[in-house]
């Protein structure tokens, strides 16, 4: 049963050429992390612009920003300036969905761990995983060009939020910025889709000798589960932009009344892919976060098979409650009435899988490191925000704080707070893997309390404002919200602040190359990547592990 | 030795294998995208979800002693049109056949076409509000300053008083807005404002 691939297997290809055209998994996983660290970045900065716009009553910085961006002068200027802010909004969504957490988890950790827990030498197609790649970075330029050419008469970039609905993405928005944003999408999403298509390819086909799928790591579980969610949901996404663009540029009226189309159509098809979206970015979070706790509380995970199947249920019904987004935009009772319904059953699985991880913990012998503060405190977040779900999900409720920043609170909880922290705790957890160096304790404690601080600060207050009826997507607020939208300000500096300790701790870590060694985390960790050395060989599993 | 290249293309046959199948799957989805389109349309003229009316080709088969109130209303977006209901509402029993009317005048010097779309409010009355003869969805063309009588025949399904949401129902509005017809521009190609030209003062009109 020794497999040995006759050929080049230790041609080691150096410099530029080892990155642009790399079919490595560990080498395509790394780029993936680079580009989510950019695109974070620059992700990053919108919001930190827009908590800087919104931290007092009135217009503070955007009218600035269009004078100084697009030359705009008086009153153009501060029109230009709020449809800049709008752009900003739907930016941020954009780029921190499909490039950042996406590549974080699903390209950068999932490329990187899923062929080594499975015991497979790469992936299936290790060409196309390049592609896969590649395709990102011309998507992200796409879309910033985007910023830079005109939308709306007087405006530039697109605004109207991340869901682009007609008809302000159609007729709302004639200059081609909306049409550059939805050939990145295209870009982006074919770029998932040949990840996905690899993701069940490798998993399906590769797993080593002995590796049933019901003794696959949680990891690799979250990542298949994830890759059949992008194939089931992103062609959808896929069809609609597309009639969007035909809408726009080739006279279709798919969503104009006028030719008998409906623009509630796009809410639906939309909405079929974005919330099974939002478990494609949590579901690998789910799987790193259950492997950390698991190692140390030095356990196996309390109910491996629970947890597997509990990702397959939310899954699986994540695909039947698309429309408790659009509970305002006139179903019927009924209707309401079951999508409130099936969306309150998803807290099922979910709630098995929190209980399932605090189980891990109980009686464990538990080792608070970087990580693991990481995962409790995404298992606290994400608590948090999957409360404020169940009561969103409820069509009374929703109605009375729709399109507020309940809503924002809430799904930045689950999102920038679940999501991110999940990548975080993935980061430190896997960083002596990747690179072969243990970072300082302390800059990654840091890290970790200046940025649970601060995105407590910027997302909880919002609850506040949201019941309070301040609503969403707007450059001003009346004065009744200052106080607490001056404390979300100050929070999104701290966690700003936190970012920046984040790339001191990345620097000084290769600088001082403290070696980590094959295992740092000790007998708790126990999946296949830490029998291999760090960081691991070139070309790993020569000989297939078997497992028992 | 020899096993393994074997072995290799087995394995690369069977990594085709599922491949395949995800793309076929992918090119199935994006189907199903655009088979939405007619779907959803099917699926509100079967339901009467948002307000679809139904079209039908026979009367009500029994009248109720109740009385519903019909109001009308008619938009135009866009189009050179003086378009209105001749009558603002009438009250009906329910399951009673009426005709109602709706005028519409090119004001325009030039012949406009124009087509109608239509919905009724409440939303959940779509289903039980029965056109048997209306001027949806037909193009018409009107010279300058020609009138053109509009005919609609309708009758609320006596079965609306079954359902929880609107058994105490005592006003539906029929809605109709006339759209120009004029070649289907593409919004994109058309021409972008002056990008500098914007709404002056809003600071001050709006209090922003």
């Amino acid at each position: 049963m020794v497999y040995a691939a006759a050929h080049d297997d230790h041609h080691h290809p150096r410099g530029w050429v080892r990155w642009v055209y790399s079919t490595n998994h560990k080498d395509i996983g790394t780029l993936y992390l680079i580009f989510a660290v950019i695109a974070g970045l620059i992700g990053g900065f919108m919001s930190v612009m827009m908590r800087m716009e919104l931290a007092e009553p009135g217009i503070q910085i955007f009218t600035g920003f269009a004078q100084m961006v697009y030359g705009f002068e008086g009153d153009a200027a501060v029109d230009g300036g709020k449809a800049m802010y709008n752009a900003f909004t739907t930016m941020h969504g954009l780029i921190m969905i499909f490039f950042m957490v996406m590549p974080a988890l699903i390209g950068g950790f999932a490329n990187w761990m899923v062929p080594i827990m499975i015991g497979a030498p790469d992936m299936a197609f290790p060409r196309m995983n390049n592609i896969s790649f590649w395709l990102l970075p011309p998507a992200l330029i796409l879309l910033l060009i985007s910023f830079f050419v005109p939308s709306a008469p007087g405006s530039y970039g697109i605004g109207g939020g991340w869901t682009m609905y007609p008809p302000f993405s159609t007729s709302g928005q004639p200059g081609p910025a909306m049409d550059l944003a939805i050939l990145s999408v295209h870009i982006a999403g074919a770029s998932s889709i040949l990840g996905a298509i690899n993701f069940i390819t490798t998993i399906f086909n590769m797993r080593a000798p002995g590796m049933t799928l019901h003794k696959m790591p949680l990891f690799a579980w979250s990542v298949l589960i994830t890759a059949f969610l992008l194939l089931l949901s992103l062609p959808v996404l896929a069809g609609g932009i597309t009639m969007l663009l035909t809408d726009r540029n080739f006279g279709t009226s798919f969503f104009s009344p006028d030719g008998g189309g409906d623009p509630v159509l796009f809410q639906h098809l939309f909405w079929f892919f974005g919330h099974p979206e939002v478990y494609i970015l949590i579901l690998p979070g789910f799987g790193i976060i259950s492997h950390i706790i698991s190692t140390f509380s030095k356990k196996p995970v309390f109910g491996y098979l629970g947890m597997a199947y509990a990702m397959v249920a939310i899954g699986a019904v994540g695909f039947v409650v698309w429309a408790h987004h659009m509970f305002t935009s006139g179903i019927s009772l009924d209707t309401q009435r079951y999508f409130a319904f099936a969306t309150m059953v998803i807290a099922v699985p979910t709630g098995v899988k929190i209980f399932s991880w605090v189980a891990t913990m109980w009686g464990g012998s538990i080792t608070i490191r970087t990580p693991m503060l990481w995962a409790i405190a995404f298992v606290f977040l994400f608590t948090v925000g999957g409360v404020t779900g169940v009561q969103l999900a409820n069509a009374g409720f929703d109605r009375s704080v729709h399109d507020t920043y309940y809503v924002v609170a809430h799904f930045h909880y689950v999102m920038s707070l679940g999501s991110v922290f999940a990548i975080f705790a993935g980061w430190y957890y896997w960083f002596p893997k990747m690179t072969g160096y243990m970072y300082s304790p302390l800059i990654a404690r840091a890290h970790f309390w200046v940025t649970f601080i601060g995105v407590n600060l910027v997302f909880f207050p919002q609850h506040f404002l949201g019941l309070s009826g301040m609503p969403r997507r707007y450059i001003d607020y009346p004065d009744a919200f200052a106080g607490w939208n001056m404390v979300s300000s100050y929070g999104s500096y701290i966690s700003a602040f936190g970012v920046l300790i984040f790339l001191v701790g990345v620097f000084e870590a290769f600088s001082k190359k403290r070696i980590a060694g094959a295992n740092p985390w000790g007998e708790g960790a126990t999946t296949l990547e830490w029998q291999l050395p760090s960081p691991p060989p070139y070309h790993q599993w020569e000989q297939l592990p078997r497992i028992k | 030795m020899n096993a393994a290249p074997d072995m290799d293309r087995a394995r690369q046959k069977s990594n085709r294998a599922v491949a395949a199948v995800c793309l076929a799957f992918f090119v199935g989805m994006v189907g199903m995208a655009y088979a939405a389109v007619p779907l959803y349309t099917l699926f509100c003229q079967v339901t009467g979800y948002g307000g679809t009316t139904q079209r039908v080709t026979q009367y009500a088969d029994r009248v109720l002693d109740r009385d519903i109130t019909i109001r009308f209303d008619a938009n135009t977006a866009g189009i050179p049109w003086k378009f209105e209901p001749v009558v603002r509402s009438v009250t009906i029993k329910i399951g009673e056949t009426t005709q109602a009317h709706y005028t519409a005048t090119n004001v325009a010097s030039q012949p406009v076409t124009g087509r109608a779309t239509f919905n009724v409010t409440p939303d959940l009355a779509g289903a039980y509000f029965n056109k048997v003869e209306c001027f949806c969805f037909t193009d018409t063309t009107l010279k300058p300053g020609e009138t053109m009588d509009m005919p609609v025949v309708f009758y609320v399904d006596p079965d609306i008083v079954d359902v929880p949401e609107l058994k105490d129902i005592k006003t539906i509005t029929l809605s109709y807005t006339m759209f120009p017809i004029e070649g289907d521009k593409p919004v994109a190609a058309a021409p972008v404002e002056e990008s500098g030209k914007t709404i002056p003062n809003t600071e001050g009109n709006l209090g922003g």
